[in-house]
């Protein structure tokens, strides 16, 4: 066996750990490390629905061309794990690197001809240098990352420099976490060939970038956005999003002079309770979201009908994860969309924003909130697992000091003084937006009863079938305004070139970017558009309009973009070709194009 | 037929101190069934609030679904109302206290709203102890859908339909207690004497205020048999003590004596007066007020009156430690932070 995998700045590589045993922390620092020798990166998490002691992975893709979807084929995998080590050892790509504890000696069935085995003895080198038997098994991550700075030609001094940071409290912690990583670096300088073919290099190319997760991203735009009640109920992969949105807040949102929060975070009962929460909240002025993932919107089904139907402004984030039932609560999935823009009995649409990096979540986030006040109905952030609890590197968050809050069309006590006609369902603008008015505004004037009910433009109870047609058809012109205010679409060609077209959305775009450029190498021309919203803007109409065959992008079973593309646009559906992944990892590129180029096969044949 | 309610009132009706005139705190027209005990508590609302004189815009009255949820509507028209989801009340006035905590809450729910679908809203709500009046309308019986059994119907007792009922009933003022719910009560919608003294204190305390009213279902649960009708309400009724409520603060003696009298004090200086005080009970003691349920419920007595009150309690607000100016009228300037901010928290991502 001679091959050995090379090439500058390209590589995955991933780790198998135990989870619990602070590995996370370690590889994250690998990463960032990357990120710091200014070298595209990024990282994903594959966990277990568990707390300790089962198998989880983590995969840091590196590349030069600044690719950050996943690529199929491991070249560097470290193994910490027993548990999974066939599995680990047979996912290397041949000539790739298989990097473990040779404590003890590696069993005979694991040994592969094709690879390359790294030893370093990380228990042993932890039991002679380290007593506490707590850091012993922490500290055997720092050695891995060691072996890997020598071998991937990683320079230690940025390892140290993130390590100073992340023990800046716990200074007693940096002798020993620098030891570590000296004893991992130095047993592969002193027992192998180092650095490895297959390395990285110092480059230039993340320019202001920064690495965050999503979640974290929707808080913050949440903070900003200006949300002072949050509800939520515990449930992966959205946890995160409220616990960072109440970290910032407490740092942020404090009065100066009482000490006081500005902002309220209810943890309830329920997702039930959540929701009606975020309803009363909104209702009664305050801009309030919760955050769930598919099971929590299916609970929310009933309110989130109340919501659209009484017209009130909520945000919902949902970090999809694999469904039905508990499904795969620790992967990732795209599959709540159809959920999400009909939820509720009864005819109802829903607004729905997909992001696609943290830098769009924070956007988004404060865009929602100002887009369900200003359309007084629920606005969903639909973003997923892959980028709600992964670090991404992405645009630096931005915010204009200018921007004000989107109240929309509340009537103030002067107003209402002032005498205008107050009709809560009352079109008066023609663009199916109604005003209403807060509780408590006006001693005498603009009280009315909210319900969910049928009613008529004075928000009278009414059972008569022409005033529900009518309010039924003003939500439906309402739904025509949203159209205009929703973010456009991105485009990857100035001007169109083929007759093909690719559409997606969300985290799909990395991999698909990455997917066009490779075909366009095979010669495959394509064109491609990123939807950010539903509804579709006339752009998507227009694109889809012009191309022979649209390629439509996504990860769920059932087709549920492409669903919604041919029902809201009265598409035939031949017209679009599914490209599909469910296996609840991120779809990679790799995937995408081998899917496209089996069903162009026929054309591309020679005649 | 047409449900329409005269709006001439006589020029020169008296006002209350804020100005309003009775006639300002009701609402539209009921259409519940004549003789519902339910519009005798809308009526008791509408007087408590007059009497009060709580500003109409003041309140904001939330109610979940079903004949009492309805009820909101024919009473205070001039407050802003939200007739929610089944038995999803709580959780929507949860919210509402959030947004604005200067506004007075008034949720109205029934049995089958509170003591089954709504079972978990009602406890959380209570573990929040949110600042809200919470009056459950109790009839034992599903009015809208026509007379199925509540969870709130005693074991044996028999609706229209004639089947006794083979369940133990939820005493929601009991397990309101057990939860820690800051104020408890139990009425009789039959009995305004009662009813509109429990609402004023009600509406004087601070906290989760609780009042569980027995108010027969005309329709379906009226009939020899039921321990929900009026007839067996009235012939069971007993008080933990006759209670008036005392706006203006004057001196105030404590003794919970047998037959003694008595006053408590609530959270606005007003007092809620204690007479003909019950047996080895005293309202600030749990465990004598759940002990005299206990009591009750074996002897078959309909329990009513004041059941517990908390001497001292922190609000939903103070647990949560927010501001004291309402959430929905903070500013970009309150809520933004500054542009160094945000570039310090890119930083530290880099």
């Amino acid at each position: 066996m001679q091959h050995h995998l090379s090439g500058i700045n390209d590589m995955v590589v991933r780790f198998a750990n135990v989870n619990g045993t602070g590995s996370a922390s370690a590889n994250t620092m690998f990463a960032k490390a990357i990120f710091r020798m200014g070298i595209p990166v990024s990282a994903k998490n594959i966990f277990p629905s568990n707390i300790q002691g089962l198998p989880t992975w983590y995969e840091v893709r590196i590349s030069e061309k600044g690719y950050l979807g996943r690529r199929e084929g491991i070249d560097v995998l470290v193994c910490v794990n027993p548990q999974s080590m066939q599995q680990d050892v047979a996912s290397v790509r041949p000539g790739g690197y298989f990097i473990y504890d040779s404590t003890k000696p590696l069993h005979r069935e694991f040994m592969r001809e094709d690879i390359h085995f790294v030893g370093i003895p990380m228990m042993a080198m932890c039991n002679e240098h380290f007593t506490d038997p707590r850091h012993r098994q922490l500290l055997k991550n720092i050695i891995y990352v060691g072996g890997l700075t020598a071998l991937l030609d990683i320079d230690p001094a940025v390892v140290k420099g993130i390590l100073e940071e992340e023990f800046a409290k716990k200074p007693k912690l940096i002798p020993p976490n620098f030891q570590a990583l000296e004893l991992g670096r130095q047993h592969v300088i002193e027992h192998y060939p180092h650095p490895l073919d297959i390395r990285v290099e110092a480059r230039d190319l993340v320019g202001d970038s920064i690495i965050i997760d999503g979640n974290t991203a929707c808080g913050l735009g949440a903070i900003y956005g200006g949300a002072t009640v949050a509800a939520w109920y515990p449930i992966t992969p959205s946890t995160s999003v409220v616990q960072a949105f109440e970290k910032y807040a407490n740092k942020l949102r404090i009065d100066p002079e009482t000490g006081q929060k500005r902002f309220a975070v209810v943890q309830s009962e329920d997702e039930l309770a959540a929701i009606g929460v975020v309803i009363g909240a909104a209702w009664n002025g305050a801009r309030a979201f919760t955050a769930t993932s598919g099971p929590g919107i299916s609970l929310m089904n009933e309110f989130i009908g109340l919501a659209y139907f009484a017209e009130i402004p909520v945000v919902l984030i949902d970090v999809q994860r694999g469904g039905p039932s508990t499904g795969m609560p620790t992967r990732t999935q795209q599959s709540d969309l159809l959920l999400a823009a009909y939820a509720s009995h009864g005819d109802t649409k829903h607004v729905l924003l997909f992001p696609s990096n943290p830098s769009e979540c924070f956007d988004l986030t404060a865009d929602a909130l100002d887009l369900a006040e200003r359309l007084q109905t629920p606005v969903f952030v639909m973003t997923d697992l892959d980028l709600g609890m992964n670090d991404h590197m992405t645009a630096p968050f931005h915010w204009d000091p200018k921007r004000r809050f989107d109240r929309g069309k509340v009537l103030t006590a002067e107003q209402l003084e002032a005498g205008v006609t107050f009709g809560r369902y009352l079109d008066v603008d023609g663009d199916g937006i109604p005003y209403r008015t807060l509780p408590g505004a006006h001693p005498t004037k603009g009280a009315y009863f909210t319900r969910g009910t049928s009613r008529d433009e004075f928000a009278r109870y009414t059972e008569d079938g022409a005033a529900y047609v009518r309010n039924m058809d003003r939500l439906l012109k309402k739904w025509e305004t949203a159209k205009t205010l929703m973010p456009a679409p991105e485009t990857y060609q100035a001007t169109n070139q083929s007759s093909h077209g690719m559409l997606f959305f969300g985290t799909t775009a990395y991999p698909a970017q990455e997917a066009l450029d490779r075909m366009a190498e095979q010669g495959i021309a394509m064109d491609a558009m990123r939807v950010r919203s539903f509804p579709f803007t006339p752009e998507v109409e227009a694109f889809i309009a012009a191309h022979e065959k649209i390629f439509v992008v996504e990860q769920n079973r059932d087709a549920q973009f492409r669903s919604l593309l041919i029902q809201e646009l009265d598409l035939n559906p031949k017209q679009l070709v599914s490209v599909l992944n469910y296996d609840g990892m991120p779809f990679t590129a790799d995937k995408i194009q081998r899917l496209i180029v089996a069903t162009l096969q026929p054309q591309v044949q020679p005649a | 037929m047409t449900y329409i309610k005269p709006k001439f009132r006589h020029p020169e009706l008296p006002v209350n101190a804020v100005g309003y005139a009775r006639k300002d705190y009701e609402g539209a027209i009921s259409t519940l069934c004549g003789g519902c005990g339910h519009d005798s508590i809308s009526g008791a609302i509408v007087q408590a609030c007059y009497e009060m004189a709580i500003e109409p815009h003041r309140l904001a009255k939330l109610s979940g679904i079903g004949c009492s949820s309805k009820t909101p509507t024919y009473f205070l028209s001039n407050s802003h109302g939200f007739n929610s989801v089944h038995g999803r009340m709580p959780s929507v006035t949860t919210g509402a206290i959030l947004a604005n905590r200067d506004l007075i809450y008034l949720g109205v729910s029934g049995d089958g709203d509170t003591a089954s679908i709504g079972m978990g809203q009602f406890v959380h709500a209570i573990r929040r102890n949110l600042n809200m009046v919470y009056i459950v309308m109790n009839n034992g019986c599903y009015g809208l859908t026509k007379g199925q059994d509540s969870a709130t119907a005693d074991l044996g007792s028999i609706s229209k339909g004639g089947v006794p009922n083979a369940y133990m009933p939820i005493d929601l003022a009991g397990m309101a207690i057990e939860l820690g719910a800051s104020f408890v009560a139990r009425s009789f919608s039959g009995d305004k004497t009662q009813l509109v003294p429990l609402i004023k204190a009600a509406m004087s305390h601070q906290g989760f205020a609780f009042i569980d009213v027995v108010s027969p279902c005309v329709t379906f649960n009226n009939n020899p048999g039921s321990t929900k009708s009026y007839d067996y309400v009235r012939e069971h009724l007993e008080a933990t003590a006759a209670v008036d409520y005392v706006p203006e603060k004057e001196e105030i003696t404590i003794s919970y004596g047998e037959g003694q009298t008595a006053d408590v004090e609530l959270h606005d200086g007003s007092r809620l007066a204690l007479h003909k005080i019950a047996p080895n009970w005293d309202p600030h003691d749990r465990l004598s007020a759940i002990q005299r349920l206990h009591v009750a419920r074996e002897k078959e007595e309909v329990l009513t009156g004041l059941l517990y009150l908390s001497k001292d309690n922190e609000t939903f607000h103070q647990f949560l430690h927010t501001v004291d100016q309402p959430l929905n009228t903070l500013t970009e300037e309150d809520l933004i932070p500054s542009q160094e901010v945000l570039a310090a928290i890119n930083a530290d991502h880099r």
